[in-house]
């Protein structure tokens, strides 16, 4: 039943995907998702950028099936997913992936690096010597030393962490890994190096990334492409030179210009202009 | 806060339907022939099969039910079926014993655990530890083996109290006090054990929250912080836990009325369950659930006054 | 293989904890006491002779006879039997009926949790004494039976636990993490669901354990359940009948009751410690007297906000310390906006906290200077501290929703540090917050003051944060990380409403943020700050364009702002042809 796709043609394409939660105290359910639609090619990084509340983290999870999908159809590889049974569902975590924002609450505690490594590989059912062979070559991949796999997270620093859940992540060379906000809890240096390691896996194993951020600069040196979520709608699409430097949707612009940037001059431009665009949006 | 009264009064209703119903079928299953039981072994066949008729127990378990419950809704619990007391009455007789003892324990209860647990948790140091050990001590002690202590001591031998007897408080209320005072102070250890842990523990949690720092950076002095912020703050995990003590007095009480020999509630449950005479134990059953729903509703009330975020 | 080791440890942590040694040992000597009952014992339980009633200890009778001539180590052995016995009864029932409802209520929720959690709910709140009574009018009285029905009133705390705990874990990211990585239910319960719930429902087990044991002598004691065998319950009762004559018969099923109880519940004391690995008693904060004055002249400072030399150190456990903060220099002029900029854990919040004397419990100002607006503040004594904030140096937080007091209004909560730090009436108090609120552009004043924090956005309620800070009139701002947790429009706003408000009153802001865009937008002079030292200070303009110092350098090396957006994507094979 699974077409595959061609070259050219998406991978992950979403067509009018709305996701509603129940409301709290028999309160009628809230909409998060109002119809999104969204490609993502293969070997392709789309950033998507919004703010607190705009549902671009739920995009995410409706993709990897945590939160269920109300209408619309999300399809990966010529493949229906949002309708997937739990068994096709585990084995759809082989395509796949998930890094968190989060490193110290996505890795359990209790777990050693290793075995936390082992779980996808475990649960594809992996034998014990190709199992251990892999998490030795994951941990080189994301630069960790070989004896990480013996010790528990928190021994570890947030980027090192980070690095583990990438690893993770790789363990079954999926095709698609959504990163939510995969270095917003991380320091400025540690973040820059997580970023580096990203696209140095995406240019080696050609794996295609939907990076969700809400931050404008990162996800605009990240992507290749950026759609911008507004309030549970994408409001913007295009190119990422497109998107972060003529964007088209007043929304667009004015996020563009309230974020302030490190240079004392520019930053008194960008002022001046979001106070010219004021009542825009 | 109208309507979430009014919700948990029509559940509360439900509720007591539900359970008197299971209550009087699971109740009428053993086959206790009462009318042989009240006539005794040498009485004919044919009397106490009348006994029983006129007991009503010759119907159907259900038809009893329909029958006890459209007396109860209108107030009327029935007669006992061995001593033919009025039950409505007697509870009306034996109720203020108990709810007075639970009312002592309770505002004993409140007002040492708070002093303890905000003292313990706002000092620590020595404080801290003696309630620590105390929540140890009143948890791991069987609480009547606390109250035989307390009789051996202040009655036996000090006798300061007397060891057994009750007064009633419109005879004397000297007398009533002196009655009352073991009985309170023995439930009371327990209580307080638990509740001031409870506090204590709110108490160390609030004043690590953010708005406690913001409060002293706004030049608020630390006692007036916690007499009022970490105080209201504090209050509500303390009330559920007092609200749960309160309904569990109502067990405690049996124990205690028992061996202070106080005709409340507690030793009537004694002596009626032990022979299955129905509308008293219903009268019981009922009174137990009404309170644990009313006790939930005030613990309700009161924690959505205390915290905004929990009002509908 | 680790969690092995671990388990061992936690093991051995609670054979080291004397405590936890004493009550295990209590606890198994009473076991093997009691399974060797007919060799300990002269006599059956029930073997009277009523010619050596009320006997005191004799050689074959350690313990003495009762009021009817029988043997009281006897009947205490013997009656430990039925009373332990009674305790597994109902523990294994509560557990089996507690435990897997938990689990599947807690990783499932919806309707079976809603249900479950109501008949839960339900049970803990009825007396188990009653019910117990109550239920002996059904079932008859024998104490086996009514500790089955005791299981079944206890399940509910097991149930609570266990669901609370898993309904916790399954929010947890790492569970979401294993549900993508192909794990089935049932074997993400088993690897990261019950290693959590493990520990919890030992202890549980024990402090329930202590509760049957003294429920079970509850009954006896008024004479249900147990008939004529000896129990401790029933022990107690008699003797308490014979108060007067021998009090003595108290102590010993007294004794037995209470350590039983006492060392089941210091059991699980321990347990919990061993199994949070707790260190020892929290650090306690030490006086300032303390305080290195550092030997700094008065000239070159400052005279709104002067640091010099200032070291901050946090007591360990252990009683020694750790110093976080080591010798920093900063100045404030009136007027002027400075940054403090640094990654987490650079001390620069340490820093500031040192300023206001609001550092956490253990932290203190052990070395250097920090003056005030003409006061030297480092060791100054709480009370005299405390007059300077809120009128000379005041404070904006960074988390807008949790430094507002969720129990009251955003009203009283500007009323009160003014009527009390300013000495301003109700009335006065209560216009002076509309007009800040008004000076916060937060629209509807009236209506924002009458409201619940949880009732407004953040954006608002750090607003009202920064109309708090300014209620007194303050002549000094630290604010820390003031719109880190807002979205980028919001923050913009705050930013420009700082800029506006420094500007308007002549305020001097310390401004500490990790985000050098911030500090590019807002501030005349940063300070960059790494490992607890500052290792650049200067002009904003000057240090962002031209750093010296090579930890600034490479913080502005990871700035993403100049970065050149990704080039447009190309097919795979395409691209691999060209390569």
């Amino acid at each position: 039943m699974s077409t595959t796709a061609s070259p050219t043609g998406p991978l992950l394409s979403l067509r009018d995907v709305h996701v509603s939660f129940p409301g709290r105290r028999r309160r009628a359910r809230t909409e998060v998702l109002k119809g999104i639609d969204l490609d993502v090619r293969p070997a392709e990084t789309l950033g998507l950028v919004g703010e607190s509340g705009s549902g671009k983290t739920t995009i995410g999870r409706a993709i990897l099936g945590l939160v269920p999908v109300a209408s619309g159809t999300i399809t990966f590889d010529g493949e229906r997913i949002d309708t997937a049974t739990a068994a096709r569902r585990r084995a759809l975590s082989r395509d796949l992936q998930v890094i968190f924002q989060d490193p110290y609450t996505s890795l359990n505690p209790s777990l050693t690096v290793g075995d936390t490594l082992a779980e996808p590989l475990v649960a594809q059912g992996g034998d014990a010597r190709a199992t251990r062979a892999r998490i030795a070559a994951l941990l080189d991949r994301v630069h960790l030393p070989a004896d990480a796999a013996h010790r528990l997270p928190r021994e570890f620093s947030g980027g090192q962490r980070q690095r583990v859940a990438i690893a993770r992540a790789l363990a079954l060379r999926p095709r698609l890994v959504v990163c939510d906000e995969p270095v917003s809890a991380l320091d400025l240096t540690t973040q820059r190096t997580i970023l580096d390691l990203l696209l140095e896996i995406q240019e080696e194993t050609a794996v295609a990334y939907l990076f969700v951020s809400h931050d404008l600069s990162v996800v605009r040196c990240m992507s290749h492409r950026v759609a911008v979520i507004h309030r549970g709608r994408i409001v913007e699409t295009g190119e990422s030179a497109q998107v972060t430097e003529h964007p088209e949707h007043p929304y667009t612009r004015t996020l563009l210009l309230s974020a302030p940037v490190a240079d004392v001059a520019e930053q008194r431009r960008r002022r001046a202009a979001r106070a010219a665009a004021a009542g825009d949006f | 806060m109208l309507r979430l009264v009014a919700r948990r009064l029509a559940g509360g209703a439900v509720l007591l339907l539900v359970i008197s119903l299971l209550s009087y079928l699971l109740l009428s299953i053993p086959d206790n022939d009462v009318g042989r039981q009240l006539l005794g072994q040498g009485a004919d066949q044919a009397a106490v099969d009348a006994k029983n008729a006129a007991l009503g127990l010759d119907r159907p378990a259900l038809v009893q039910y329909a029958d006890w419950l459209s007396h109860a809704v209108r107030g009327d619990l029935g007669t006992s079926w061995f001593t033919s007391e009025d039950v409505t009455q007697t509870i009306a007789n034996r109720l203020p014993v108990t709810v007075s003892l639970m009312l002592g324990v309770t505002l004993v209860t409140a007002v040492l655990s708070f002093l303890l647990g905000v003292w313990a948790g706002v000092r620590r140091g020595a404080v801290d530890r003696f309630v620590q050990v105390l929540g140890v001590a009143g948890y791991a002690l069987p609480g009547f083996l606390v109250t035989l202590v307390l009789v051996l001591v202040f009655a036996v031998k000090l006798g300061w109290f007397p060891a057994i007897g009750y007064t009633p408080f419109d005879e004397s209320p000297g007398g009533w006090l002196s009655t009352i005072t073991l009985p309170v102070a023995s439930l009371s250890v327990a209580s307080i054990a638990g509740v001031s842990q409870q506090v204590r523990g709110a108490v160390i949690d609030v004043l690590r929250q953010d708005y406690v720092r913001t409060l002293r950076a706004r030049g608020l002095s630390m006692p007036r912080i916690v007499l009022k912020h970490v105080l209201r703050n504090a209050s509500a995990p303390a009330l559920v836990l007092l609200g749960l003590q309160f309904v569990g007095l109502l067990g405690g009480a049996v124990l205690v009325e028992q061996i202070f020999g106080l005709p409340g509630i507690g030793s009537m449950t004694v002596t009626y369950t032990a022979r299955g005479d129905i509308p008293v134990i219903m009268a019981l059953v009922m009174l137990t659930v009404l309170g644990v729903v009313l006790i939930n509703l005030v613990t309700d009330v009161l924690i959505g006054w205390l915290n905004p975020k929990a009002r509908l | 293989m680790r969690e092995g080791v671990q388990r061992r440890g936690a093991f051995g942590r609670l054979v080291r904890n004397p405590l936890g040694a004493a009550s295990l040992l209590v606890l198994a000597l009473l076991v093997l006491a009691v399974a060797l009952a007919p060799l300990l014992a002269s006599q059956g339980p029930q073997a009277a002779s009523l010619a050596h009633a009320f006997d005191g200890p004799s050689g074959g009778h350690p313990l003495g006879m009762d009021s009817a001539g029988r043997d009281v180590l006897s009947r205490i052995l013997y009656g430990g039997r039925t009373t332990l016995g009674g305790a597994v009864v109902s523990v294994a029932i509560a557990l089996v009926l507690g435990v897997p409802a938990g689990l599947y209520a807690g990783y499932r929720a919806g309707r079976f949790d809603a249900a479950a959690s109501w008949t839960a709910d339900l049970v803990m709140a009825l007396p188990a004494m009653v019910v117990l009574l109550a239920s002996r009018a059904i079932l008859g009285s024998n104490v086996w039976v009514l500790m089955v029905v005791l299981g079944f009133l206890v399940a509910p705390s097991f149930f609570r636990l266990v669901r609370g705990i898993v309904a916790d874990v399954r929010g947890e990211p790492y569970v979401d993490a294993a549900r993508v990585s192909g794990l089935s239910d049932l074997r993400i319960v088993a690897r990261h669901v019950l290693i959590v719930v493990r520990g919890p429902v030992i202890i549980q087990v024990a402090l329930v354990a202590g509760l049957a044991i003294g429920l079970q002598a509850g009954l006896e004691f008024l004479g249900v359940g147990s008939g004529s065998t000896a129990t401790w319950g029933a022990m107690l009762n008699e003797a308490f009948q014979n108060i007067q004559r021998s009090p003595v018969l108290l102590l010993w099923p007294g004794l037995a009751l209470g350590v039983t109880t006492g060392a089941l519940v210091l059991l699980a004391t321990a347990l919990r410690d061993a199994l949070e690995d707790r260190a020892g008693t929290p650090p306690r904060r030490r006086r300032a007297d303390a305080l290195v004055p550092a030997d700094v002249s008065r000239d070159d400072r400052a005279e709104l906000l002067s640091i010099r030399g200032l070291a901050v150190a946090y007591a360990r456990p252990d009683g020694t310390e750790a110093e976080v903060v080591h010798g920093v220099d900063l100045d404030v002029r009136p007027g002027e906006i400075v940054g403090l900029v640094g990654e987490s854990g650079s001390g620069k919040t340490q820093t500031a906290f040192s300023v206001l004397g609001i550092l956490p419990d253990g932290g203190h100002v052990t070395r250097g200077s920090v003056i005030v607006a003409g006061q030297e503040v480092a060791g100054l004594p709480e009370r005299r501290h405390r007059r300077l904030r809120g009128t000379t140096v005041a404070y904006v937080p960074q988390e807008p929703m949790s430094n507002l007091d969720p129990a009251f209004t955003i009203g009283s909560q500007l009323v009160e540090p003014m009527r009390h730090v300013m000495g301003l009436s109700r009335k006065d108090a209560a216009a002076r917050a509309l007009d800040l609120l008004r000076m916060v552009e937060i629209p509807e004043p009236e209506q924002v003051l009458r409201r619940f924090p949880h009732q407004i956005s953040g954006g608002m309620a750090q607003r009202v944060l920064i109309a708090g800070a300014m209620s007194c009139d303050p002549a000094l701002l630290i604010a820390d990380e003031p719109t880190t947790a807002l979205d980028v429009r919001v923050q913009a706003d705050v930013l420009d409403l700082l800029r506006r408000l420094q500007a308007e009153r002549g305020l001097g802001v310390l401004l500490v943020t990790h985000n050098l865009g911030v500090v590019a937008d807002l501030c005349d002079r940063v300070a960059v700050m790494n490992g607890g030292r500052i290792v650049e200070t200067g002009p904003t303009d000057r240090v962002l364009r031209d750093p010296q110092d090579p930890y600034t350098r490479r913080l502005l090396d990871a700035v993403l702002d100049d970065a050149p957006p990704r080039a447009p994507w190309r097919p795979v094979e395409a691209r691999s042809e060209t390569a």
